[in-house]
């Protein structure tokens, strides 16, 4: 019986992780999916957001749920901003200088925030951070709940705009026919632009739902820019719901790998995978056919 | 309605049009033919705004619109209708046509989309299918069923027929001169000579980036020049 509790406990802070990890991961398939290229900045935004959260609550003494609201708009405004007036206007429409225009990016982000905080790992204390919710015999990390939860209500909220809005629907015209867009009107470098703030935005609620049980330094986002990455393959580029499949997927993998054969090799199940996917299934679980 | 003034446009630098002029007028259905590789979608590429012409002027309604962006052009009510279609694959054929009443016409968008539907009820039976799985013919109609989404003041129409079988050659034709009748203003670019002189009442004949034949449609049918560079008459 306490064998299976233990599975039952790995099992699900792995989905709870997982639904994290979707949520970095969203933001990079949305880009990818959109304007066909891998945001190399995504990492070093999503630390930025959390330094962002760290601020919040040590200066100004925001709550990180709280933060959400506000860090939201913020970092989608800082997205919007930085494609349709840094990324957008420096690649001359050329994809190759998208990539180095976002590694750039990263390069300097990552620096600014470390002679700003230095290399030190910081975290943020905040009362809720060990409390505990019983589920049968079950004990779940409150805010761990909490991420899971809020991630796919941004999944979902997410799907509503691409499915339902005009905005959204814009979005996946301009991810196929950049032509028939522009000859129905719609501002393609504008849709470019949302779709990065889309994306930045996921950060900045990934990093305020991470920051109660998480801490931050200059170099954390890349550790769950490589986890996203797995998850962007996994589930297939540039599809939503494999973003969200893959994440808990690769969550769970991490937790039961880490379960069985010790906390150091959790990651390489992920790896694995990796490299299993690409070798048998490269389009992903719900990726498009090439 | 639309005047284009000695145009000159192309690509990275290298002229395709050099200097076309041409007008259409209110509710005419005006033919720009021209064999393979004229110019013709680069005319229309530049009047639409997707390439910045590098001389010459546009002008719509009386106001120039030169070089601005497409989405200010179909603001104003030109809608291009373009060459391979460009319908969206991965959207269903009711979104597509939704889409096209994203920029104009968006608090119509429900009554337009009932006469894009009684216009063409093929689209009809297929809303809900994705747009790329549908039938050439069907994604013709796709196209300009989603340009008239926007309530056109002009249409322009690039090789509508291009890939259909005679029938539906015949079927797009008598659909084009329908909405046409409706009192916009058609300017349909053509390497269908005979079917496009029968509709149009003026036509403008393209070679290599020039105008070199122009006139009403009844007279260019008889032109022999024209019978014999089309036609091989
Ligand atoms: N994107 C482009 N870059 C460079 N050259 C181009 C481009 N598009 C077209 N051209 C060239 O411009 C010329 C005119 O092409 P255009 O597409 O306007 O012809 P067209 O009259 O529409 O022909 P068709 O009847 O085959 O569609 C061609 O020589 C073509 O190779
Ligand atoms: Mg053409």
């Amino acid at each position: 019986m306490l064998k299976l509790d233990i599975f039952l406990s790995a099992l699900a802070n792995g989905l709870m992780t997982g639904a994290v990890y979707a949520l970095v991961a969203l933001g990079l398939t949305l880009v990818y999916g959109v304007l066909h290229i891998i945001n190399f900045a995504h990492g070093a935004t999503l630390t930025a957001a959390m330094f962002a959260v760290f601020v919040m609550h040590s200066v100004f003494k925001v709550d990180p749920y709280l933060a959400i609201f506000i860090l939201t708009p913020l970092f989608f405004g800082l997205g919007y901003a930085v494609q349709r007036f840094v990324i957008g206007p420096a690649s001359h429409g050329d994809d190759s200088n998208i990539l180095l225009v976002t590694l750039g990016l990263s390069i300097i982000i990552e620096n600014a925030l470390l002679a700003g905080f230095r290399s030190d790992t910081r975290s943020i204390d905040v009362p809720y951070g060990f409390s505990v919710v019983e589920v049968g015999n079950l004990f779940l990390s409150t805010p761990k709940l909490v991420a899971f939860a809020a991630s796919f209500l941004v999944a979902l909220l997410l799907w509503l705009l691409l499915a339902r809005t005009d905005t959204g629907k814009a979005i996946r015209a301009v991810a196929r026919e950049k032509t028939g867009a522009a000859l129905s009107g719609i501002d393609v470098d504008h849709i470019y632009a949302v779709t990065f703030g889309l994306g930045a935005a996921c950060l900045a609620i990934a990093a305020c739902l991470l920051m109660p049980t998480f801490l931050v330094n200059p170099r954390i986002g890349n550790a769950f820019v490589l986890v996203a990455f797995t998850i962007v393959v996994l589930g297939g580029m540039g599809s939503i719901l494999g973003a969200l499949v893959g994440g808990l997927i690769i969550g769970v993998v991490e937790s039961l790998s880490g379960l069985y054969f010790g906390e150091s090799l959790g990651q390489i199940g992920i790896f694995l995978i990796f490299i299993l996917v690409l070798l048998f299934r490269p389009t992903g679980l719900f990726g498009a056919k090439a | 309605m639309l005047e284009v003034r000695d145009l000159v446009a192309g690509y990275g630098g290298v002229p395709i049009l050099r200097g076309v002029s041409l007008d259409v007028k209110a509710g005419e259905i005006v033919a720009v033919l021209g064999a393979n590789g004229v110019g013709k979608t680069t005319l229309n590429r530049a009047v639409s705004g997707l390439i910045r012409p590098h001389s010459g002027s546009v002008i719509f309604e009386g106001a120039p619109v030169t070089g601005h962006s497409p989405t200010r052009i179909v603001a104003a009510g030109l809608i291009h209708v373009p060459e391979g279609r460009k319908i969206f694959p991965n959207m269903s054929v009711r979104e597509n046509l939704e889409l096209g009443s994203y920029r104009r016409a968006r608090a119509n968008r429900a009554a337009n989309l009932e006469r894009a539907f009684s216009i063409f009820p093929r689209l009809k039976e297929r809303s809900g299918q994705f747009a790329g799985t549908l039938s050439g013919g069907e994604q013709q109609m796709l196209a300009i069923g989603r340009g008239l989404m926007a309530e056109p003041k002009l249409v322009i129409m690039d090789e509508p027929s291009l890939g259909l079988s005679p029938l539906l050659v015949e079927e797009m034709f008598g659909l084009i001169a329908r909405i046409a009748g409706e009192g916009l203003a058609v300017m349909l670019v053509e390497q269908n000579v005979v079917q496009s002189l029968e509709l149009a009442s003026r036509a403008y004949v393209l070679e290599n980036g020039a105008v070199v034949m122009s006139g009403p449609a009844d007279e260019l049918k008889r032109d022999p020049r024209l019978m014999k560079t089309y036609l091989g008459m």
